[in-house]
């Protein structure tokens, strides 16, 4: 469609969010992303029925996981569309990238800078 | 099977916190079924825990691993060779794994990473209740399968107490009435007139009461 | 049945008078007159006043010394002893400690929960359950001997009372229940307080059928409301209890001030009802911090004077 969205993301693609795991999530950051942000089918139009379902909670565990450790549940959420909706997507990217650039930068990332240093 | 339930993180931060190099130890068993303790939390809280200590500008190296059982001695041999070199051992065992390890490597301190509950069941996932007291002399065969001195909250042998209500317990809504769950059964069982049976006094001895216990069969000792 | 120990109230109840007693609750701390002014006011409208034991878990000066004070002012107490909070050891010892001031009448309960009280986080000990408990006091008494199997020295004349509830969960198992209690070796039976009268009804005439109002004395348990949102509470909110919104109704029917009023006119119309029940021995009557109202109570229903001691001993 070559719609626009920033270029601050990193797209991973997983054959269903059913695939993503906590621990994924987790590691993104520990990695230093300033953001995870978990797209999936609609809720009801999961090929594979309910990893979409399996997806969103597990978002809600690593927001818990990520606010207790002073990193920002904020930082993670999920979202559903229909593999058509284009702009949506588009539109998804902004807000997230606009939510993050508003936190401000991870702070693990900051501190393995200054480790690096 | 054994269920426990996570430390809460703070809890746990405040335990390992002054170490530079800890062991993560999970266990492959009970605390697998009942998602507190095995590979997949080990590594959760590995992360998290990296993450809050870099975040906090700390050093800490931490270390996974996860046992097939920590029970046992020939799998806790199995950290024989590394152990000591890390300063502390964070085992998301149940109490007796985390005692096992400390008894084992008595050198290095061993910290819990849950809170052992109680011997019970996966009613489904996410819900795990307790069935087993471990009393010594189990008596189900008399209440129709149903154990009155670990789901009844007065652990009466000739209950109900006054106080259940429409077949739930008077502490919580939620909570069968045990009671009324050996009626039930018995009813199912047509064997409604042994509840008039009085169950007699009962020996605590081979409970908690009478000590910490032990199992011994002379004829598998080597 | 003949008597078996010195109790008031068993030779009351032995001579066929319907018995009444009532009930009071120790202080939350440790000045006696607090039980002493309650049980001074009833004395002469009751045979026997039970002394709750911690009831609702909440912590009180205990049943066993409030039993002595009633005794040293010459009035019949009932002990009422948990299992809750005691093992075996300690309510061995403490029922020879009410047979050493000669406390001749014991109720043997459960209790509820420690929950419900100030000490939510405690232990509590289950030793042996409130069956267990009855079939306890009865070998001492009969047998004169501890459950170790040494004999006791001077062994304790207890009268062995228990509670019972028709109206708590499940109804079919309540007369088997009461049977039990029975076959444990209880002699006399204070109920749980009734408002649900068709329903008590009914788990009389299913113990006279098992003939069992003939094995044991049966006591109604009866509270006056003092007001119209007791009764809402005690529907709700006490596990246990059965008030029909009947009642209910007729006690919001009626102004506030003269709420309290009409609480009593149904406790003294639920004995009139029940005196004429086969098999009810007596009454329990339960003015939960309203004893002042006994007196009235057991007058209007007929029941005063209570029989003197020359009119019960042989």
């Amino acid at each position: 469609m070559r719609l626009r969205y920033p270029d601050t993301i990193r797209i991973i693609r997983v054959p269903c969010t059913g695939k993503v795991d906590v621990i994924h999530i987790l590691r993104a950051f520990e990695k230093g992303a300033d953001g995870v942000y978990v797209v999936g089918c609609l809720e009801g139009d999961c090929r594979f029925e309910n990893g979409n379902l399996r997806a969103r909670r597990r978002v809600e565990q690593a927001r818990t996981i990520l606010d207790s450790i002073g990193v920002g549940g904020d930082r993670v959420k999920m979202f559903n569309l229909s593999s058509g909706e284009g702009p949506r997507f588009a539109e998804y990217a902004v807000e997230m990238t606009e939510k993050i650039e508003e936190m401000g930068p991870n702070p693990i990332k900051i501190a393995m800078r200054k480790k690096a240093a | 099977m054994i269920v426990a339930s996570k430390k809460p993180i703070e809890e746990i931060i405040e335990m390992v916190k002054d170490f530079q190099k800890i062991l993560i130890a999970g266990c492959n068993e009970c605390v697998t079924v009942c998602e507190a303790g095995g590979k997949k939390e080990v590594g959760i809280l590995a992360s998290a825990l990296r993450m809050y200590f870099m975040n906090q500008g700390k050093k800490m190296d931490i270390d996974e691993v996860t046992l097939e059982r920590q029970c046992d001695h020939e799998y806790l041999e199995e950290l024989r060779n590394t152990v000591d070199q890390y300063d502390a051992v964070l085992s998301l065992a149940c109490g007796v794994g985390v005692q096992f390890m400390a008894e084992k490597y008595f050198q290095t301190p061993v910290y819990p990473g849950v809170n052992t509950c109680f011997m019970g069941v996966t009613e489904e996932r996410g819900v795990w209740t307790e069935r087993c007291q471990g009393c010594g002399e189990c008596i189900l065969g008399r209440t129709a399968g149903i154990c009155p001195i670990s789901r009844c909250a007065k652990r009466l042998l000739n209950g109900p107490c006054g106080g259940s209500t429409k077949g739930k317990c008077e502490i919580n809504k939620d909570l069968d009435c045990a009671w009324q769950l050996i009626i039930d059964r018995l009813k199912e069982l047509d064997r409604l007139d042994e509840y008039e049976q009085i169950i007699p006094i009962k020996d605590w001895s081979t409970e908690r009461a009478g000590g910490p216990r032990s199992v011994i069969r002379e004829d598998v000792r080597q | 049945m003949t008597v078996k120990t010195p109790s008031r109230l068993e030779k009351i109840l032995d001579s066929g008078q319907l018995a009444v007693t009532s009930e009071c609750g120790p202080p939350r701390g440790s000045d006696p007159e607090a039980i002493t002014k309650k049980a001074e006011m009833i004395r002469d409208y009751v045979d026997a006043i039970n002394i709750t034991d911690n009831q609702t878990s909440v912590t009180r000066l205990c049943s066993l010394a409030s039993c002595i004070h009633l005794k040293l002012m010459g009035i019949e107490p009932t002990l009422q002893m948990v299992v809750r909070d005691r093992n075996r050891i300690a309510l061995q010892s403490d029922i020879l400690g009410a047979a050493s001031f000669d406390i001749h009448n014991i109720l043997c309960l459960s209790g509820d929960h420690q929950q419900f009280g100030d000490c939510s986080q405690g232990q509590n000990v289950f030793d042996i359950d409130s069956m267990q408990l009855i079939q306890t006091v009865r070998w001492m008494r009969d047998e004169g001997k501890f459950l170790g199997g040494d004999d006791i020295h001077r062994p304790p004349k207890m009268f062995v009372g228990a509670a019972a509830n028709p109206f708590a969960d499940p109804f079919e198992i309540r007369v088997p229940r009461l049977a039990k209690k029975v076959a444990a070796g209880v002699e006399f039976i204070q109920t749980q307080c009734i408002y649900n009268l068709n329903k008590f009804e009914l788990w009389m005439e299913q113990a006279r059928d098992r003939g069992l109002h003939e094995k044991v004395y049966i006591l109604a348990g009866v509270t006056p409301f003092k007001s119209a949102g007791m009764a809402k509470y005690m529907k709700n909110r006490v596990p246990g209890m059965d008030v029909p919104d009947e009642v209910v109704k007729r006690m919001a029917g009626v102004p506030k001030e003269d709420q309290p009023q009409e609480g009593i006119n149904i406790c003294v119309e639920t004995i009139e009802r029940l005196k004429e029940c086969e098999g009810v021995s007596g009454f329990h009557i339960m003015a939960i911090e309203w004893e002042e109202k006994v007196p009235e109570i057991v007058e209007r229903s007929g029941l005063y004077p209570r029989p003197s001691e020359l009119a019960i001993d042989d």
